[in-house]
């Protein structure tokens, strides 16, 4: 019986909820933001008063649910896996200081880069933190992860990491919940010197973490979502980790598949089960989404035991998430595909929206560069980054967030004068103050274009840290007020914004200027909410 | 049973409330199912695709296999184009007609739609007429899902049923404009195919 179809997201938020969660803590980012967006919508949430607003980034989201750690109840962090970036700081270390209340934290990695820079593993960063690793092969699985990862960092004193993937977090599928569990009290750490990684105190935590290895391992090793599965033809042993081990058993309908088959979603690498496929087994061949994490490990410096195909001979390609297709021609299936794309078919890239205030803010922004020599624009993440696109081609720069204001710094410095950078509201109160700081220290001879439209947009309209603050704040950090200018991006005032530009390129210091105009979409939606 | 469908269309088009009265029909009928979208990015105006898949047998893969899909659902014609290779060499196409323009190099639509006829099996209808007929240009995707209907393997009265439960909080009116453009659509699919 089917109970409820929900988005691997949503299961993950219903999960939490149900394992006694009393706060997440998030910054948007696709392809997490529903998790967070699922929880301030449930009435369960809203009863226990669970915490769920947004937070400025995600290193406040990971360090502030580490705080409700400290104090004994249950907590969740959520983010994409460039998020993690920015809190690894946070994470690494708490691996260090270990938890009190549970302490689980969500991060979904975009292989293909559907909606991100990179396609990074976050395996990786668990593997780092040496902490245990929770990869759901199916929304079920995500539930249960989310429900049990609780009890899971409870007992292993750290905090665990719940990795999934774009494929996993934005496909429907039917999930039955268990019995809701209470929140945790109230409770200070049993050992008040558990948070603090002084030096002394860090070595002996360390020491401690490096000895609950073991403890990881077996768990890993009895964990129900890792699974052996028997198969009569030993030529070859398949190791199928989370999402991967549906495309697998997608060609081998029922139990049908002829070769062992180890399910992993649980690391450590469950050495016995590994080692079992090894021993029984001519070949390996490892199915995993992303980087080829599990494959390295198996296949050792001088490859000279068991071969093991994989992403790195080939037999899959290196990068780019996985398919059954894919997965098919590794296993050697032909595949038939009728019909081809016709030539006809033209590309059709994301775009601004007609009417979106970024739009006027580049036309005008082009007018007046049109002064100066190419390439003085740097920005950052968010709709805007659409600006690099015809018909604008504004934009030199998308890294990370925060980093068109310290790029253009860095150019300033450099000699290359005016250095503007293009950033959003939400992405300045993530990343882009400090930066600010640095350049109003120096009196860099910059131009900050903050394009406001009052919300998180790219990720669907999530409130803005920022909102309201921004000129504040600019005033706060020592932006000078005779050089803060806020204009609103619509074709009458077309004119006004060219001056405005061409004012503050010229000004040798630094000067901000904020369009602001809500997004559209916000404001349709915000509209259809009222009715 | 098995329904491995494609939806199909451009960011904003709203394909997500097919695979939405879809999903309660199959959840109704006891089915299962699994159901990839597109979030992020590419909602912007870009192009954007859903895996649907019914069945009523336990279903691993969350995505449909190449050459395997028994219907592309589309509610724009060059993105029914796009997604051919997943079809079967037995699937239908289903298509609106009615172009969805905000590229520069958007193909002239008389060699799309003769790409389209091409196919042995199709149903391209002028889905945004019917629905302006039916009452509100809105209603076109149910005049697409009315459509494809008679090629999924669901129960009719289940998927009006389905209609029923997703526009029963805007009122019998709107409801009652949803289940004629579904009907619509399906006529001229029964007509025509």
């Amino acid at each position: 019986m089917q109970k409820h179809l929900f988005l691997g997201v949503e299961a993950i938020g219903q999960g939490a909820i149900d394992g006694g969660m009393s706060g997440v803590y998030a910054y948007p980012g696709t392809p997490s933001t529903e998790i967070t967006e699922f929880i301030q919508d449930h009435p369960l949430a809203e009863e226990r008063n669970i915490h769920r607003k947004w937070s400025a980034n995600e290193k406040t989201a990971f360090e502030t649910a580490l705080g409700m750690s400290y104090a004994g109840k249950r907590a969740m962090s959520c983010m994409k896996h460039v998020g993690l970036n920015v809190a690894a700081d946070a994470f690494i270390n708490a691996a260090m200081t270990g938890v009190n209340g549970g302490l689980i934290l969500t991060v979904a990695d975009d292989p293909s880069m559907h909606s991100s820079q990179n396609e990074q593993d976050s395996r990786f960063y668990g593997k780092f933190a040496m902490v245990p690793i929770l990869e759901p092969s199916s929304q079920q699985e995500a539930y249960d992860m989310a429900r049990e990862g609780f009890a899971l960092s409870e007992l292993t004193k750290v905090p665990v990491m719940l990795r999934i993937t774009t494929r996993l977090a934005h496909s429907r599928a039917g999930v039955e919940c268990s019995e809701v569990l209470d929140e945790n009290q109230l409770s200070m750490p049993a050992d008040p010197r558990q948070f603090i990684l002084l030096p002394a105190i860090a070595r002996r935590k360390y020491k401690g973490l490096l000895q609950r290895q073991d403890l990881f391992l077996k768990l890993s090793e009895e964990s129900k979502y890792n699974r052996y599965e028997e198969g009569e033809d030993k030529s070859l042993g398949i190791v199928a980790c989370g999402i991967a081990y549906n495309y697998l058993m997608e060609h081998y309908p029922n139990g049908t598949c002829p070769f062992p088959v180890l399910k992993i979603s649980q690391y450590p690498l469950p050495e016995k089960l590994i080692k079992r496929l090894n021993l029984e087994c001519d070949e390996l061949l490892v199915l995993e989404e992303g980087a080829p994490m599990v494959e390295e490990s198996l296949k050792g410096f001088f490859a000279n035991g068991t071969p093991v195909k994989g992403r790195l001979d080939g037999t899959l390609p290196r990068d780019g998430e996985l398919n059954p297709d894919l997965i098919a021609k590794a296993l050697g299936k032909e595949s038939f595909q009728a019909y081809n794309i016709p030539e006809v078919v033209a590309n059709r890239p994301p775009a601004l929206c007609q009417g979106c205030g970024h739009q006027d803010a580049y036309v005008a922004m082009n007018e007046a560069l049109a002064d100066y020599t190419k390439g003085r624009v740097f920005s950052d993440i968010g709709c805007y980054t659409l600006g690099a696109l015809p018909p604008y081609e504004t934009i030199y720069s998308c890294v990370d967030m925060g980093a068109s204001i310290t790029m253009a710094k860095g150019a300033a410095d450099a000699g290359l004068i005016p250095s503007v950078a293009m950033i959003g509201d939400s992405t300045f109160a993530h990343s882009g103050i400090t930066g600010l700081l640095d350049a109003v220290n120096e009196k860099s001879s910059i131009t900050i274009v903050i394009s406001d439209n009052e919300s998180v947009s790219m990720t669907g309209g999530q409130d803005s840290s920022a909102l309201g603050k921004i000129e504040s704040i600019c005033i706060g950090v020592g932006v000078d007020p005779a050089h803060i200018h806020t204009i609103v991006p619509l074709r009458k005032n077309h004119e006004e914004m060219v001056r405005l530009f061409r004012q503050e390129f010229a000004y040798e210091g630094v000067s901000v200027i904020i369009p602001r105009r809500e997004c559209i979409q916000r404001a349709s939606s915000r509209k259809r909410n009222q009715k | 049973m098995k329904s491995d469908i494609i939806l199909a269309g451009v960011g904003g088009q709203g394909i997500l409330s097919i695979a939405t009265a879809l999903g309660e029909a199959a959840l109704a009928d006891g089915l299962l199912i699994k159901q990839a979208e597109t979030h992020g990015m590419s909602q912007r105006g870009g192009a954007v695709y859903s895996h649907m898949r019914i069945s009523d047998q336990p279903i691993s893969s969350d995505l449909i296999p190449g050459g395997s899909a028994d219907l592309i659902l589309s509610v724009e014609p060059m993105e029914s184009l796009r997604y051919l290779p997943y079809l079967s060499e037995t699937g239908y196409l289903v298509t609106n007609i009615t172009p969805f323009i905000n590229i520069p190099n958007y193909p002239d639509i008389e060699l799309v739609l003769a790409e389209i006829h091409k196919l042995p099996r199709f149903i391209a209808i002028d889905a945004d007429a019917i629905a302006k007929e039916v009452g509100s240009s809105r209603a076109s995707n149910m005049v697409m899902l009315g459509a494809a209907s008679p090629f999924i393997d669901i129960e009719f009265s289940k998927i009006e049923n389905g209609i029923r439960t997703i526009f029963e909080r805007k009122g019998e009116a709107v409801v009652n404009m949803n289940l004629e453009a579904l009907r619509r659509g399906r006529a001229f699919a029964e007509e025509n195919r």
